[in-house]
């Protein structure tokens, strides 16, 4: 029951996190990591995600 | 600079497309877990004698529901009856409907690569997991319009639009959705007007285009119109909803300088500093603000314009990224929230089963007969063609593998039907008579009670003065007369729905949460939907003069924003004055725009399942496209050339301009200032409506021609990405079978070690 709860608990987090996008920041870091490079920061990494979104607008239905 | 070349490999920084992905070369050896994966889908599956049993009980289960509401007249229906007809009606669709199209109709195959996977760069093409990019597409396609329509549609009694959103979901806005969905993403994720323009015909791509931006802007206009409606004259929704304004930008800082990329702790903050914002409007009054916040409708038409503009030249990070976060998590926990509570609340339909505005088309909330208008108020939650522009938008450069169109696209229009036929029911509880006074127009109720009591009188139903009084004190508000729009409709039987469900005598609270999340759906689609507009012009313009395109140049980016805030604000401002009412008038305009739209998106279908050499399933998308062409233009023609006044938008005019001339009156215009307004607008509408329908002839008329051509020659060469082959593994369904999830594990296991060897070298 215990480790059922903590599994549901646990695909939630992962949830939000994918849905957000926040995971997106450790898929990076896990890729850099990886290929050995030198990760840039988190706030240089959340601008170029954020002017990406400004420049791709993407539509919001009714 | 080892932190730049990190940006490169990812292709975080890229205007080219092309950018391919560090993995590429590193999954390989996957081809056979693929065919393990897949092979069921290929060869098509036999049930089993239990999911025989299952499916054979939610047939039985829908049968029942359906009979109960087609057979119960009169008293004491309970509104659980539509909720389980709709529930296992989506059931049965999605399971051998929905399957059919993706295996059989399009001929989805999971062997061959999706764009995401082909030129995966980590932003727009990334490969996502299915249950993620449902929750992304569901928060693009789903907002306030399937909790607009259907409320107004109520008017005709609560079984023509049950019948409408469940039926039209299923053959033809979730096949739409769907459809569109997979035709770009086998095209790299081609836009609607790039598709047509390619497949159809410049003409056709032409038309496609001018379509596609003027229909936005009516769309927005009449949004926007539905909030300050809402808004208006109402000091509490306008503290509360002027209070996310601040939310929003702080929540933005609090992501760019203090805790960059800590989206869910900050709308935690966000969600808790907004349900503050609503409790607090109750004290408006305590704190000295209720006169300075009481707004006209025209005061409110310059904040959003102002605010629209704003919005959409200010750095997204700002104001419309965090409002988005806001609205998605809004908008997940309402709609569970309204499942729930209708559940336990269990309410009585208080509508008729069809009503005599349906037969005689004197309704007060919109001029018609059930059909045509029934049909063209529900356009989303039944058929929205906006979809069209999201499903060939950013989703299809973000799917796994092809046969998840069936429940991304699908599936999460299915899921807005939900939603649909949850505020059908929730206009459907309120009491009839407090339904027409909060939904017929000012020129009619007079707006007092008194008036409105008699009017509605008229309309055959009973009310007090002193009941209307009430029912506005019940939930705060200084009067629920002519509040128009749907949206406090909807906020009052939501209200309603879960005071009776959760108790404790909230309903001022529920009613005003109610007004919030409509509000933030919508100003998160204004912002998004300008921003849109304006990148749609410059791009446009550019054609011609290739500097405007440039989206860092201020001069081209702020007066493309002014000419779209202008264009819709010019709407808005109409809408708002109209003697005779706004959504009265308008909204049969949206509708119809709405679904021309979506006819558009179903002749591109079309055209492409003939060019694709599959005409024997062309039938699929060309029911959902009769039927659409069938209600558009008999709805268009109405509104066209009908000699009845209240529809027909030419009659109108000439029936007022006949009277102007002679120095005459027509009620609700008070003054010859206003009948001069009602002829303009009359005349602007019914060219708008004209030019929307023939605009949708021209891409008809441009892709008949291919039709014929690509069915005599069996198909015709299309734009279409040759077939690679797909070596990720990734399940096909909603739910993975026990085979690929044993798959997927074996593929991540050894994307692992790649990466972990990769780094070792």
């Amino acid at each position: 029951m215990r480790t059922y709860a903590l599994k549901v608990g646990r695909g939630i987090y992962w949830y939000l996190k994918q849905v957000t996008g926040e995971a997106k920041w450790d898929e990076y870091l896990e890729r850099a990591r990886s290929q050995d490079m030198e990760p840039m920061s988190r706030r240089d990494f959340e601008r170029h995600r954020s002017e990406h979104k400004a420049n791709n607008p993407q539509a919001r239905c009714c | 600079m080892p932190g730049v070349q990190a940006v490169d490999e990812l292709g975080l920084d890229t205007s080219d497309g092309e950018v391919r992905n560090f993995n590429d070369s590193r999954i390989c050896h996957q081809e056979d877990a693929m065919s393990t994966v897949t092979s069921p889908y290929q060869t098509g599956q036999k049930m089993t004698p239990r999911s025989m049993v299952v499916w054979g009980v939610v047939a039985v289960a829908g049968a029942v529901c359906w009979t109960v509401l087609a057979l119960a007249r009169g008293e004491n229906v309970s509104a659980l009856w539509i909720l389980f007809a709709a529930l296992s009606s989506y059931a049965i669709a999605y399971r051998f409907y929905a399957r059919f199209i993706t295996y059989r109709v399009l001929g989805a195959d999971n062997t061959r690569a999706t764009p995401a996977e082909r030129l995966e760069n980590g932003v727009d093409f990334d490969v996502t997991d299915r249950r993620v990019l449902f929750g992304h597409h569901f928060a693009a396609i789903a907002g306030a319009g399937p909790l607009v329509g259907p409320v107004l549609a109520a008017q005709m009694g609560y079984l023509p639009g049950t019948i409408w959103i469940i039926v039209g979901v299923i053959f033809a806005g979730a096949v739409q959705d769907m459809v569109v969905l997979f035709f770009s993403m086998r095209r790299n994720g081609k836009s609607l007007g790039q598709m047509v323009r390619e497949e159809i015909g410049t003409v056709g791509g032409i038309a496609a285009l001018i379509a596609v931006f003027s229909i936005m802007i009516i769309i927005l206009a009449v949004l926007a119109l539905v909030v300050v409606n809402a808004l208006a004259a109402s000091p509490w929704g306008v503290f509360s909803i002027g209070l996310t304004i601040p939310i929003a930008l702080f929540m933005g800082f609090y992501l760019r300088y203090l805790r960059p990329g800590r989206v869910m702790e900050v709308t935690a903050i966000g969600v808790t500093l907004m349900l503050a914002a609503i409790i607090g409007g109750n004290y408006v009054e305590q704190m000295g603000l209720a006169e300075t916040l009481t707004l006209s409708k025209e005061t409110l038409v310059i904040c959003l314009i102002i605010y629209g503009f704003l919005a959409s030249i200010l750095p997204v990070w700002m104001l419309l990224t965090p409002r988005d976060y806001l609205s998605t998590f809004m908008k997940v926990g309402v709609i569970v929230l309204l499942a729930i509570g209708l559940v336990i609340a269990r309410p009585v339909l208080q509508s008729p089963a069809v009503s005599d505005f349906a037969i005689n088309g004197n309704g007060p909330v919109f001029a018609g007969k059930l059909f045509p208008f029934v049909f063209i108020t529900i356009a989303c939650g039944a058929l929205s063609g906006f979809h069209a522009l999201i499903a060939s938008g950013t989703t299809p450069k973000m799917i796994a593998k092809e046969s998840q169109v069936r429940m991304i696209g699908y599936g999460a229009m299915l899921t807005e039907s939900f939603v649909a036929i949850s505020a059908l029911i929730a206009a459907s509880v309120i009491n009839q008579g407090l339904y027409f006074t909060i939904n017929s127009p000012a020129s009619a109720t007079g707006g007092t009670p008194g008036a409105a009591a008699q009017f509605i009188g008229t309309l055959g139903f009973t009310i007090s003065p002193a009941d209307l009084t009430a029912a506005a004190q019940s939930v705060h508000e200084i009067t629920l007369i002519s509040r128009t729009g749907g949206a406090p409709t909807l906020a009052f039987g939501i209200s309603l729905i879960f005071t009776k469900a959760f108790g404790g005598g909230l309903a001022a609270f529920w009613y005003h949460f109610a007004i919030m999340f409509e509000a933030l759906f919508i100003l998160t689609a204004v912002d998004a939907g300008t921003r849109v507009g304006r990148f749609m012009l410059q791009d446009t313009v550019g054609n011609i003069w290739p500097r405007y395109a440039n989206i860092s140049w201020k001069p081209a980016s702020w007066s493309a924003s002014a000419v779209v805030v202008g264009l819709w604000g010019y709407m808005l401002y109409i809408g708002v004055t109209d003697p005779i009412g706004g959504i009265y008038q308008l909204f049969p305009l949206f509708g119809i725009s709405n679904q021309l739209l979506a006819a558009i998106a179903l002749t591109l279908c079309v055209t492409l399942m003939f060019k694709h050499g599959r005409a024997r399933y062309v039938w699929v998308p060309g029911i959902a496209l009769a039927w659409d062409l069938i209600i558009t233009m008999t709805a268009s023609w109405e509104k066209v050339f009908s000699s009845d006044p209240k529809i027909g938008y030419f009659q109108q005019r000439s029936v007022f301009q006949a009277a102007l001339d002679k120095g005459h009156l027509i009620a609700p215009a008070k003054t010859m200032d206003q009948m001069q307004q009602v002829i303009t607008n009359s005349t602007l509408n019914g060219f708008l409506q004209a030019l929307f329908a023939v605009l949708t002839l021209i891409v008809l008329a441009s892709a008949i021609p291919v039709w014929i051509n690509a069915a005599k020659s069996r198909g015709l060469p299309t734009t279409e990405v040759p077939r690679q082959p797909s070596h990720i593994v990734a399940a096909a369904e909603l739910f993975a079978t026990a085979q690929e999830k044993r798959a997927v594990r074996e593929y991540e296991d050894s994307q692992r070690k790649l990466a972990t060897s990769g780094r070792s070298r």
